[in-house]
């Protein structure tokens, strides 16, 4: 990014806070709500230690390490908030740090200070089991790991849900006044609760990978994805199970095609036309090998075949060596584990390349997914392949209206005539 | 610490209970788990209430009391009884909660209290 290029301009140092948001914010929010016991508390000390960086960065220029100096001013603000609601015998005073086991009560600011130096390669484990408790809705739990964990603003994730902004921050809001209220932990589950817990942990990982892959307002998050496989490599270190593995292989065989999926100029290629010698080896290395291991353990699950779908296309050094049979093979195993329409959207994809376009739209019309910008580009994939191309442009017309993704959108308005 | 309702909502559309003999299991588990409470030192109050058509209902509005027979609101499902349990957190109060349900054989309500 041009921006970029200048840190030291006004606009760059701009960028530049704006960038460090996205990466850190979840982290030093993770940080700072072990610091200080709240959730509420702790995004707003992060949050004005972002405002205090727009002021100082362009004054001062970047810090060398732009990551650390928003921790450790979100620290000092925090210290201010703990002491001045101690002595206010305010509920916020920070419970989790300044009151021991013993009930006792140390000195608050000092008490802030020694946790930040507490190991922190938990917290946003920490974080995301506790926003994804199973006593929230899962909806709930999504809308909270994307705004805390992943730091994206509330009108986005709004966006993602099709709900209005207000709508979004109430559920947010609401969600959590009940972490607060009901006392929901902060902490990594036991390894007796933990199967129970990681389900919908999993859920989440995915659909944040998934805003990384494409994003609701941007072409592509690579941070938002690459996130998701960071927090997915720290919940399969903890609790190898084959469901972790096939998610994590899934994100890793998938993020390995990143390189190939835009051109120079930003625009989208499709996985037929792109350069596989672009594909990240190393990346679809690791993926397979974590596959191989979830066969061998032999407990197949939706994140598995997904995984083996991915694995199978990165095999074929063409595209036309794409095992198809293979392929749609797997999907009748994924429909078999989950019957939705969407797989049966992802089905019709592989059946068009065994059994011809035509049995594929058939498969296609029948599914309820008008307001899915994907079905239609499908369905206008398929009418092009059978020749109906008044009717292909129509449709790739519709789903460039149906996304916000601006790569995604350009490209379907090409394929429209537009 | 945070002290957790846990109300006992039961289907007073339909007999409670089978036989005699499983109201009989239900008091035993029931007092078994109560004396498990008091043991853990989380057990604040507990008790088991009457039949919803033993309750009376009074709303003072605009000054005006008005007394009505029978609960608030039309309702199959109601409290029939409650434990008030004070514990470290929601975790272990779910946990709990699960031994009460098993214990009352109903679903069990958690819902904390306000701070102080």
């Amino acid at each position: 990014m041009a921006v970029d290029a200048a840190p030291d301009a006004p606009g760059g140092a701009h960028a530049h806070v704006a960038r460090v948001f996205r990466e850190e914010s979840g982290k030093a929010v993770a940080t700072l709500v072990r610091m200080l016991g709240d959730i509420d508390a702790a995004q707003e000390a992060v949050q004005d230690a972002f405002v205090r960086a727009l002021e100082a960065w362009p004054r001062d220029g970047v810090p060398p390490n732009p990551a650390a100096w928003i921790i450790t001013t979100a620290r000092n603000r925090a210290i201010d908030v703990v002491r001045r609601e101690a002595t206010r015998e305010s509920r916020y005073r920070g419970r989790a740090v300044i009151e021991g086991d013993d009930g006792t009560q140390a000195d608050p600011a000092s008490a802030v200070a020694e946790a930040i130096d507490q190991p922190v390669a938990d917290d946003q484990l920490r974080l995301i089991f506790t926003c994804c408790h199973p006593a929230l809705g899962m909806e709930a739990r999504v809308a909270l790991t994307l705004r805390l964990i992943a730091g994206l603003e509330t009108r986005d994730i709004a966006r993602a849900f099709l709900v209005p902004e207000t709508t979004m921050a109430q559920r947010l809001t609401r969600a959590k006044r009940k972490i607060a209220a009901a006392n929901i932990p902060y902490r990594v589950p036991s390894r007796e609760e933990l199967p129970a817990r990681l389900d919908s942990a999993l859920a989440v990982l995915y659909l944040v990978f998934n805003e990384g892959y494409a994003g609701t307002t941007d072409a592509t998050r690579p941070d938002l994805a690459r996130e998701a496989i960071r927090l997915t490599r720290t919940v399969h270190a903890l609790l190898p199970e084959p469901e972790t593995a096939g998610l994590l292989a899934l994100m890793l065989l998938t993020e390995a095609r990143r390189p190939a999926r835009f051109d120079a100029d930003g625009a989208v290629v499709l996985l037929a036309d792109q350069d596989r010698t672009l594909w990240d080896g190393a990346l679809i290395a690791e993926g397979q090998a974590l596959m191989l291991d979830c066969v061998r353990r032999g407990r197949p699950g939706p994140y598995q075949v997904q995984a083996a779908i991915a694995a199978v296309h990165g095999d074929a050094a063409r595209f036309e060596d794409t095992d198809w049979p293979q392929i749609l093979a797997l999907y009748d195993q994924l429909f078999a584990l989950t019957p939705t329409a969407v797989v049966e959207l992802n089905r019709a994809v592989a059946l068009a390349e065994v059994r011809g376009p035509e049995a594929a739209l058939a498969l296609v019309d029948g599914l309820p997914l008008e307001r899915y910008h994907l079905w239609h580009a499908t369905r206008a994939t398929l009418l092009d392949r059978l020749g109906r191309t008044a009717d292909a442009r129509a449709a790739f017309a519709t789903a460039a209206e149906l996304t916000e993704n601006p790569a995604e959108r350009e490209f379907l308005k090409g394929r429209a005539g537009h | 610490m945070t002290e957790y309702l846990f109300s006992v909502h039961h289907d007073y559309s339909k007999p409670l209970f089978d036989s005699d003999a499983d109201v009989q299991k239900m008091f035993r588990d029931t007092a078994a788990f109560n004396e498990r409470a008091q043991e853990a030192g989380i057990y604040v109050f507990a008790g088991g209430l009457e039949e919803p058509s033993t309750a009376t209902t009074v709303h003072v509005r605009e000054g005006e009391t008005l007394t009505t027979d029978g609960p608030f609101a039309e309702a199959r499902e109601r409290i029939g009884g409650f434990w008030v349990l004070n514990l470290p957190d929601l975790d272990t109060a779910l946990e709990w909660a699960a031994q009460a349900s098993a214990a009352c054989q109903g679903p069990v309500e958690v819902r904390p209290f306000q701070g102080e």
